[in-house]
């Protein structure tokens, strides 16, 4: 199960205590770090996209891909009948198959953090989203409020929001406070921040926002809420890789990453194994380090496991729709 | 008693200045009825030399200058050539012969096209540069640039209609030349030197040697810091300029052959005689957010 | 967590090599009467083909044959002209995985950039020059350009398929004939052109292929019926091919040699800088006569990017062309190798700090490993001449007019480099830098509509582009 990372201060992380003392400076750290140039990146990810991940590589790739899985429902229909059916598939994601490994959580609105505890006890972790989510937008009390309600109600993980409209203005002192703020709410809950990525539009932005939630103390950074398009894409998520490689390289501090939305088949979660492989490195090739906030994709990589185990191809009645 | 009229010395052109020949040689220079006229500077290899380095001195400040100037300062030799007209008229008869009013149409002829070659400086690379629609999600365009250093044998005929004619073509477009003038007739070569001095050409731009293009030739092709060079002057020697062009291959020189004979200098001039002294330069440059 | 990709190789079973080729003269394969050779797959050394040498009377039979048929081909009307290049475009097209595999096997290229750089721009290559063959008239000469006539031409062994395309399609769309030379170690792409060509019905003698080394190409560049010489390789070669054609009437393109610099600025964007250094100097083994193989750094992010690269180089993948994941191939030929090794040495020698990543080489077959040396000045051997393998020579230098410098101090004149986020100072360098293609937060990028070709010592004339068409004709009457 996961671990802190960032329990202790990192004597790395004190060199940086400069750039968070006023608005001006980190500002002008933000705005100081290298560049993205978009089709440059987007052509790494493309080049990376065609490694063949065949037999051994891709038995134990689906299987890796299964227990990085933060299945998932955000839903306004959401009940607990529904997400009780979930929280069951997030132990036993084929019931047919004993060998076939649990997912990493279940992740859901806060309403619901009890009934998916109920289910999975520490089986699995249960992860809320928090901070006025999707938008972000609700006043600073509401949004702590938010998460010491989820984490109080047993989450193991807080996925909060970004501010994105104070990130765009350049407010970015103020987004930096409220994940120090947050994080404190979640006590020893773990921390993803979501940037919206789709909302800030340019790599340079999602590069910056990587570098001042890591600074903030995060414990993932993430892409998306799944509610604005795009959400995950491979060029987001490789300059968020690129970017916890860096903070490690500089602070000794290792930061999760979680794509979150768009992910449906097999071959796109391989093909971001592969990214996390080349660009992060081995070392985040657990799902301590790197998850997939998904749900349709936890049945294709089932019926991709199956096929291959047994090499015929399988369908969709084989295995459970929730 | 008779005045004593001052005779004129004719020197080389180097670098904005006018040395003699650092040989020290001079050569009887007759008119077209052969009668003396003048002793002129026989150019050397050595001359060859320093006008290579004044000419690629000159090269980073002249291709740099804007097109628009570069059109005024061509446009500004063919005004101060007009007001020197009757000089010229006078040199290019003495040196070709012929009528005064033949002369005059030679002159007209060389003043026209350099206002003609004036107005290519800016239109140029929109002429032969293009942008490209490659496939993918970059700008990408190719324009010309000069060549760099330029070796023009000058043509032996046409003593200043044949010149500017193959120097305005070199120069317009940002190249600097090492011109070797005919060497029977180069007294409008050298009066041609004089007004580029006093016309805004920068020093090294142009220098112009009087001397023997065959003796000159080979040490401009051989030299590996020129970058091409026209061979015109030496027209219908087939076994020297054969000599020159595998010379110039030592450092891949650009070559402009020789015509087989001195062509009519008062036909349209082709693209080409700037083309042949351009390099296409294709600049890529992603397109993103 | 240690994440092994397990061999992912292209089958082979897609290529049909014969045991013996002939030459492909007046639409035929005939004998050739020079001594056979062999071509060599360079990742196992096993023998794939023998090969015909054309001697001199072959290629004066090839040189006929195209005479004979640009009577025919020229006046052909162009829009007659441009189906048969469409039809060809089509056929590589189709049989792109074939001609890839192939290429692969017989070069010794990752499959991956044959399958997905060489081939589909060869197939665009034909497209691009197929839709000008009808449009001569707006190529820039004139209302009624004429073609040269026979074009005799030269390749390289580095992008076999690639430079055959980049030579026959304007060729041909303008109305010459041509006989081409592929280079002896990598003929098989070619002899298999010539089949698709017979594919396309294209009319007898317009493509005329001659195998054989250094002296069928002697014989095709100094036939004296020839009109037009184009030759891509290396800058010794070229200046004996404009020594010999002195004196005659020839057109030449030369696409020659180069030690391009890629230039990176301390306020680059770094990450795709790395990605644009290792794409310059390890495509292709660094087999690129526009490889980037002289880093110039900025001091103030020198280590940076030094660390950044070498753990990038880290992650290549060195071996099997035809394993989908390969990033390096092998070496062409043992000369090569022999060359690149020898030259490494020497940089050793002369003081530079080599660095490889770990990597485990094949036994059989010519490899080496992706190699940076640091601390390299313009005095040492490996940053002024061309190795043209895996090698990267990295130097440093504190302005922009220090870079501009570095980087033109040297005869050749290709291809440069430039990392920067600022607008003005890519221009500023664009402008500056004595290079016929400059690649500004990119590299090594290739299109059908882009002129390539270099000043200086990197030879004359482009290819591609409406530039690459006026190297074919000439202004009409």
């Amino acid at each position: 199960m996961p671990v802190t990372a960032s329990t202790a201060p990192s004597p790395g992380l004190s060199a940086y205590a400069d750039v968070t003392a006023s608005e001006a400076s980190l500002r002008r750290f933000l705005h100081g770090l290298p560049g993205v140039d978009q089709v440059g990146a987007e052509a790494r990810a493309a080049g990376l996209g065609t490694r063949s991940i065949k037999t051994t590589a891709k038995a134990l790739a689906l299987d890796l891909a299964i227990t990085m899985v933060d299945l998932t429902t955000l839903e306004g229909q959401d009940t607990p009948g529904k997400v009780r059916a979930l929280a069951n598939k997030a132990l036993r994601p084929d019931p047919a198959d004993p060998t076939c490994p649990a997912v990493a959580a279940v992740c859901v609105y806060g309403d619901m953090v009890g009934v998916v505890k109920e289910v999975v006890g520490d089986k699995v972790n249960v992860a809320a989203v928090a901070t006025a989510f999707p938008s972000g937008r609700a006043s600073m009390e509401v949004k702590l409020a938010d998460t010491r309600e989820a984490v109080a109600a047993g989450a193991d993980e807080i996925d909060m929001v970004i501010d994105r409209g104070a990130f765009l203005a350049g407010r970015y002192l103020q987004v930096y406070e409220e994940i120090v703020a947050v994080k404190e709410a979640c006590g020893s809950a773990h921390l993803k921040v979501i940037f919206e990525t789709g909302e800030l539009q340019t790599y340079d932005n999602v590069r910056r926002a990587s570098w001042l939630a890591m600074l903030a103390g995060t414990d993932f950074i993430k892409t998306s809420t799944g509610k604005v398009q795009p959400a995950a894409t491979l060029p987001v998520t490789l300059v968020m890789l690129e970017a916890v490689r860096d903070f490690r390289e500089a602070t000794g501090v290792q930061i999760g990453v979680k794509p979150a939305g768009g992910i449906r088949t097999a071959k796109d979660a391989i093909k971001y194994l592969v990214m996390v492989n080349e660009v992060a490195g081995p070392d985040w090739l657990t799902p301590t380090w790197f998850r997939f906030g998904a749900s349709t994709l936890l049945n294709e990589l089932l019926m991709q496991r199956t096929k291959l185990a047994t090499g015929r191809y399988s369908g969709p009645d084989y295995f459970t729709l929730d | 008693m008779a005045r004593i009229d001052v005779r004129k010395t004719y020197k080389l052109y180097i670098g904005g200045a006018f040395p003699r020949s650092e040989s020290g040689h001079s050569y009887e220079v007759q008119d077209s009825k052969g009668k003396f006229v003048a002793n002129a500077a026989k150019a050397s290899r050595k001359d060859v030399r320093d006008a290579v380095v004044a000419a690629r001195k000159a090269f980073p400040g002249w291709s740099g200058r804007t097109a628009y100037n570069r059109a005024q300062i061509l446009y500004r030799i063919a005004e101060v050539m007009e007001d020197r007209r009757p000089q010229f008229v006078q040199a290019v008869q003495q040196s070709e012969g012929g009528s005064a009013a033949a002369a005059g149409r030679q002159v007209d002829e060389a003043i026209d096209r350099l206002v003609w070659y004036a107005g290519w400086a800016d239109k140029l690379a929109q002429v032969v540069g293009n942008a490209n629609p490659v496939a993918g999600p970059f700008f990408n365009h190719s324009a010309p640039e000069p060549t760099g250093v330029v070796g023009v044998l000058a043509p032996q005929s046409s003593s200043l209609l044949g010149l500017v004619s193959v120097v305005a073509p070199v120069i317009v477009t940002g190249n600097t030349t090492v011109v070797v003038s005919s060497y029977s007739r180069p007294l409008p070569a050298v009066t041609f030197a004089e007004v580029l001095a006093t016309s805004d050409v920068p020093g090294g731009v142009v220098n112009l040697l009087t001397g023997d293009a065959a003796s000159l030739g080979p040490w401009l092709a051989a030299h590996m810091d020129v970058n091409a060079i026209d061979l015109c002057g030496l027209a219908g020697d087939d076994a020297v300029t054969t000599e020159l062009e595998v010379a110039a291959a030592d450092n891949l020189k650009r070559v402009r052959r020789a015509p087989a004979a001195e062509p009519d200098w008062t036909a349209a001039p082709a693209l080409s005689t700037m083309t042949d002294f351009l390099e296409i330069k294709t600049v890529w440059h992603p397109i993103g957010v | 967590m240690n994440f092994e990709y397990a061999p992912a190789p292209e089958s082979r079973a897609i290529v049909d090599i014969k045991p013996s080729y002939g030459l492909f003269i007046d639409g035929d394969f005939v004998d050739g009467h020079g001594t056979a050779f062999k071509s060599v797959n360079p990742a196992t050394e096993e023998t794939l083909a023998e090969i015909a040498e054309a001697d001199a009377a072959d290629v004066d039979r090839a040189v006929k044959a195209a005479r004979k048929a640009f009577r025919g081909w020229s006046r052909m009307p162009g829009r007659e002209r441009s189906k048969y290049l469409y039809r060809i475009a089509r056929i590589i097209q189709e049989r792109s995985r074939e001609l890839a595999v192939l290429e692969s096997i017989d070069n010794g290229k990752p499959i991956k950039e044959s399958r997905d750089v060489d081939v589909p721009i060869v197939a665009a290559h034909f497209f691009y020059y197929a839709g000008w063959a009808d449009k001569l008239e707006h190529a820039g000469l004139g209302a009624n350009p004429q073609p040269l006539g026979v074009a005799g031409q030269v390749i390289p062994w580095n992008f076999p398929l690639l430079m055959l395309a980049w030579k026959i399609a304007p060729a041909l769309a303008c109305g010459n004939t041509v006989v081409l030379k592929p280079a002896e170690t990598t003929p098989l792409t070619a002899l298999l052109f010539a089949e698709i060509c017979q594919q396309a019905d294209l009319p007898n003698g317009v493509v005329n292929i001659v195998t054989g080394a250094g002296a069928t190409g002697e014989a095709l560049v100094t036939h004296p019926d020839v009109d037009k010489v184009a030759f891509t390789g290396s800058t010794g070669v070229g200046k004996a091919i404009a020594r010999s054609i002195a004196g005659t009437d020839k057109k030449a393109t030369l696409e020659l040699g180069g030690k391009a610099a890629n230039i990176v600025f301390d306020d680059a964007p770094i990450d795709q800088a790395v990605e644009g250094i290792v794409g310059g100097i390890f495509f292709n083994q660094g087999h690129v006569c526009c490889a980037g193989s002289r880093l110039l750094l900025q001091e103030s992010v020198a280590e940076e990017v030094m660390a950044k690269l070498k753990r990038r180089m880290a992650t290549l993948r060195v071996g099997d062309p035809l394993d989908k994941n390969t990033d390096i191939g092998a070496i062409n030929s043992a000369a090569q190798l022999a060359r690149i090794r020898a030259l490494a040495e020497i940089g050793e020698d002369e003081g530079a700090e080599r660095w490889s990543p770990p990597c485990e080489l094949p036994s059989a077959g010519y490899w080496f490993p992706p190699t940076v040396f640091t601390g390299v000045s313009q005095a040492h051997r490996i940053a002024r001449e061309e190795i043209f393998g895996p090698v990267l020579s990295v130097l440093t230098f504190r302005t922009p007019a220090e870079a501009v410098e570095k980087a033109n101090n040297t005869p050749y004149g290709l291809s440069a480099g430039v990392w920067t986020e600022k607008g003005s100072r890519i221009l500023f360098m664009a402008d500056r830098l004595r290079a016929g293609v400059v690649w500004a937060n990119t590299f090594n990028k290739f299109d059908p509509a882009s002129p390539f070709g270099g000043y200086k010592e990197s030879g004359y004339g482009r290819e591609g582009g409406r530039q690459g068409l006026s190297a074919y004709l000439k202004a009409g009457a």
